[in-house]
């Protein structure tokens, strides 16, 4: 079963990455870019019997920091 | 007898050496020097020292996976048991996502790689690490990070602040860290992440030694116990 995590910074938390590729997009001559947040997606191969329990665990405890960031789990198929 | 330190290495620590340098100084015996691979801590360590560096090469986030080798369930008891715990840099991070302090540390909000000696003021002068300093003193003790930006949410900061738990501030805030921060106690005082190095401010070669307080106190203490 191929999972999709998306792990990204929660709302009101700075993103200094994010400042940085938004301002490159209008120096670029891009207009109208609001907001840029950058994030990371991580893809998982995992038993097919592999619980959502287990899956949120994963999350939990490594692949997103819940202090500063959220995370949605995909499943890719 | 002098306390039984140790500094744990993991792939990727480069300032152990120093670590372990800088308590010698103080202690006169070597640390016992620690890989992260262990299962178990050598038994009866008084003081247990994380050290800078890139862990894992920062992989996922700094600090994540050395959070999570077979050494940190040891770190862990034995911060629990109130064996004192010093994280700097690399080593602070580890213990935020540890767990073992709160909080989290960012990508530095000028983006840039900082490496530079900064003051900093000392906020809590009665804990085990800070005692040595008077409440209020300006220290100048090194950075050298790119990932620094302490943050935390405002009711964490809030109860830190006012459990006297913010150990250091910077006079000039260097990395966009909440409210200045740049050491934060546990709340049984026995556990300080720093993001700025005072293993780096031992020596008068190094420029300064404004760190030998934090590591004599500390360690001092301990020996008289």
């Amino acid at each position: 079963m191929k999972i999709r995590v998306h792990v990204s910074l929660k709302p009101g938390v700075l993103d200094p990455q994010g400042r940085a590729v938004h301002h490159a997009l209008e120096g670029l001559g891009f207009e109208g870019v609001e907001d840029v947040r950058v994030g990371r997606s991580i893809e998982l191969d995992v038993a097919d019997n592999t619980s959502d329990a287990a899956l949120t665990d994963m999350c939990e405890k490594l692949l997103a920091n819940t202090v500063i960031e959220n995370y949605r789990i995909e499943k890719v198929g | 007898m002098p306390p039984r330190a140790a500094v744990i290495t993991f792939p990727g620590s480069n300032c152990d050496r120093d670590m372990a340098v800088a308590i010698e100084r103080v202690t006169g015996t070597a640390p016992l020097r620690v890989w992260h691979a262990d299962a178990e801590l050598p038994e009866r360590l008084d003081f247990i020292a994380l050290p800078g560096g890139f862990s894992y090469g920062d992989y996922l986030r700094s600090g994540a996976m050395a959070a999570n080798s077979p050494v940190m369930r040891g770190v862990k008891q034995q911060a629990e048991r109130g064996v004192p715990v010093l994280g700097v840099c690399n080593g602070f991070q580890v213990l935020t996502e540890a767990g073992l302090l709160p909080g989290a540390l960012m990508r530095n909000a000028s983006q840039n790689f900082i490496c530079r000696t900064v003051p900093l003021k000392v906020e809590n002068s009665t804990s085990l690490f800070t005692a040595g300093f008077a409440s209020g003193q300006t220290i100048d003790i090194p950075v050298a990070h790119h990932d620094g930006n302490y943050f935390a949410d405002e009711d964490t900061l809030d109860r830190l602040e006012g459990e006297g738990r913010v150990a250091f501030r910077y006079v000039e805030n260097c990395n966009g860290s909440r409210r200045d921060i740049a050491g934060v106690l546990n709340a049984a005082g026995n556990v300080l992440g720093m993001m700025p190095h005072p293993e780096r401010a031992v020596d008068p070669a190094h420029g300064g030694t404004d760190g030998l307080a934090l590591f004599e106190n500390a360690l001092r203490s301990l020996a008289d116990a």
